[in-house]
């Protein structure tokens, strides 16, 4: 009987439990769909072709697009994925096949989740500081340069993880046969976790696609079209950023719009990187 | 649906007179002593080994000799070293960095311990096929092809019929001949298994080393596999780990056992489970421990 009464005050303590996990997850969604549903109400209203194919517009102009700002973020984003994910992968490399269980390979991961977590904003004065000042002008390599950083530690993290998965049987199984490391490591061990590596890569661009702060320090922002990395360029955030806290509604409409582009493309790449997960398994 | 044999199913029963047998003696070791036998014609000498992982010391001060061309079977409890000793025949240890061993392991009278030796060139020599199943995440035909690569340049109809060799070796050949360029992932576990073995044939090693090839498999896998050892002795010297006693009977011809990372005693098998010199030799394989 006494154990009867426990299991019945378990039981109710479950079911509670449970009502708690589902209410909470519930107000959780309802915050992501409100601000997708406002999102997707506003920015497909504003959403034209004028908005892929003009440049942004000064202050009081009437129209306009956002096609500098839409070329100065792939640039840049660019730019940093192609210094950030080939560091990250390599450096992720050396950690889980290498450096393993290491003094310096703990130290290392530990100084990567602070890289992790750091303030965006705290990594964009760090390049202001480093290229901006000795440059001595605003420009789209500072701007890539610092989105490389905010990536590098989310592609090591993802990729290390990745890396870790790989059980050591299939690199002794290779090395058994006479295959050097260095083959181990990119016939086999890469090979196993492809899938995984390039949905951290994925993650990252995602992650720096939407970063405003840094690109303050760095880029600057552009009114004018222009590819020039070396002068200051435009991009989306940072564009969206100056527009929603200008006083013209133009300049709230593109901002809409704008927002509304950036998180389709974010959603992209997550159903992409869901794909490569699910190919996996 | 291949009949088990009677082997498979058949308690062990061990004959030979009772007698009081001498209790294990550490200070004894090595061939030529009462518990182990010198062979014929010695492929690979162990002297005086001793692994440590860490500062744990997991061999001490093993001494035998394998015989070429032969069977050899390491038997004992879990725990005992038998998988630490094969792991040390092709230095797959050297993996990780706490792990080393120390005292001789020759092979055609060099060293095989020594810091100087080219691993890649030993492993290449020396082939090894491991208790879980692991199919590299490739076809089939390039999982064979794999270490064949790494030292032989073959045009593609001769590596092709290398492939083929491998796998008609390793008796999979007829299962797998219309999908080679299937994953090699996606086959049985008893498949993979012998896709593993045809792996390491392929590249034409001396020795061939397995750790408890057969025991993630079941009863008719291990049969498959342990009639693929059977015919592999033509031409292989071959090391085999098994937990499972009749297994050890079955198929080698010389037999370990290791008890507490000590080499009690070596000897023909037939020696070994019907006239055990040393009494935990023949506690363990009267089932009264392990």
């Amino acid at each position: 009987m006494v154990a009867n009464m426990r299991y019945l005050k378990r039981r109710a303590f479950n079911q509670l439990a449970l009502v708690f996990a589902v209410l909470l997850t519930g107000i959780a969604l309802l915050f992501l769909g409100w601000i997708l549903f406002v999102l997707a109400d506003k920015g497909v209203r504003y959403l034209n072709l004028d908005v892929f194919v003009k440049s942004t517009p000064g202050a009081g102009i009437q129209g306009g697009g956002l096609a500098n700002a839409l070329v100065g973020s792939l640039l840049i984003t660019l730019l940093g994925i192609g210094i950030g994910a080939p560091t990250g992968v390599l450096a992720a490399t050396w950690l889980a096949e290498f450096g393993a269980r290491s003094r310096l390979a703990a130290v290392v991961r530990f100084v990567n989740d602070i890289l992790l977590s750091a303030p965006s904003i705290v990594i964009g004065v760090f390049v202001y500081g480093i290229m901006v000042l000795p440059m001595g002008h605003f420009s789209g390599w500072a701007g890539g340069v610092a989105l490389a950083i905010i990536a590098l530690p989310v592609i090591v993290r993802t990729t290390d993880n990745m890396l870790q998965l790989v059980p050591s049987q299939l690199r002794e199984a290779a090395l058994a046969l006479g295959a050097p490391r260095w083959k181990v490591t990119l016939a086999i061990v890469y090979r196993s976790s492809l899938s995984g590596i390039i949905t951290g890569v994925l993650l990252a661009i995602a992650r720096i696609i939407g970063e405003a702060a840094p690109l303050l320090f760095t880029t600057l922002g552009n009114q004018f079209f222009s590819t020039n990395m070396s002068r200051p360029i435009a991009a989306l955030p940072q564009v969206l950023f100056n527009f929603a806290l200008g006083p013209y509604s133009n300049w709230h409409r593109l901002a809409w719009a704008g927002a509304f582009i950036s998180t389709v493309f974010v959603l992209f790449l997550m159903i992409l990187a869901r794909v490569f997960v699910g190919r996996k398994h | 649906m291949p009949r088990i044999p009677e082997e498979l199913t058949a308690p062990l029963i061990v004959t030979g007179k009772p007698e009081v047998k001498r209790p294990f003696a550490a200070e004894e070791y090595g061939p030529g002593t009462a518990g182990i036998k010198h062979v014929k014609d010695p492929r690979m000498v162990v002297r005086n080994l001793n692994f440590y992982y860490g500062t744990f010391q997991a061999l001490h001060r093993v001494e035998f000799e394998i015989e070429r061309n032969k069977i050899t079977a390491l038997i004992g409890p879990s725990g005992c070293g038998k998988s630490t000793l094969i792991r040390c025949f092709n230095r797959i240890y050297n993996l990780y960095p706490e792990q080393r061993a120390s005292g001789e392991i020759l092979l055609d009278g060099e060293n095989i311990l020594s810091p100087r030796r080219d691993l890649n060139l030993l492993r290449a020599k020396i082939g090894m096929v491991f208790q879980k199943p692991t199919p590299f995440p490739m076809s089939i035909r390039d999982n064979v092809a794999f270490g064949v690569k790494l030292y032989e340049k073959l045009s593609r109809s001769q590596m092709d019929e290398r492939v083929m060799w491998a796998l008609e070796k390793a008796a999979l050949w007829d299962e797998v001949k219309d999908k080679l360029r299937q994953s090699g992932t996606r086959l049985s576990g008893g498949q993979q298994q012998r896709l593993c073995i045809a792996r390491a044939i392929a590249v034409k090693p001396e020795v061939i080393l397995l750790d408890e090839p057969a025991s993630s498999l079941d009863p008719i896998s291990t049969l498959k596999i342990e009639e693929l050892v059977h015919e592999l002795r033509e031409d292989y010297t071959i090391v085999i780990v098994t937990h499972n006693m009749q297994q050890a009977a079955r198929v080698s011809d010389y037999t370990a056992f290791m008890y507490l990372g000590r080499l009690v005693e070596f000897n023909d098998t037939d020696t070994i489970f019907t006239n055990p010199a040393v009494k935990e030799t023949e506690d363990y394989i009267t089932g009264r421990f392990g």
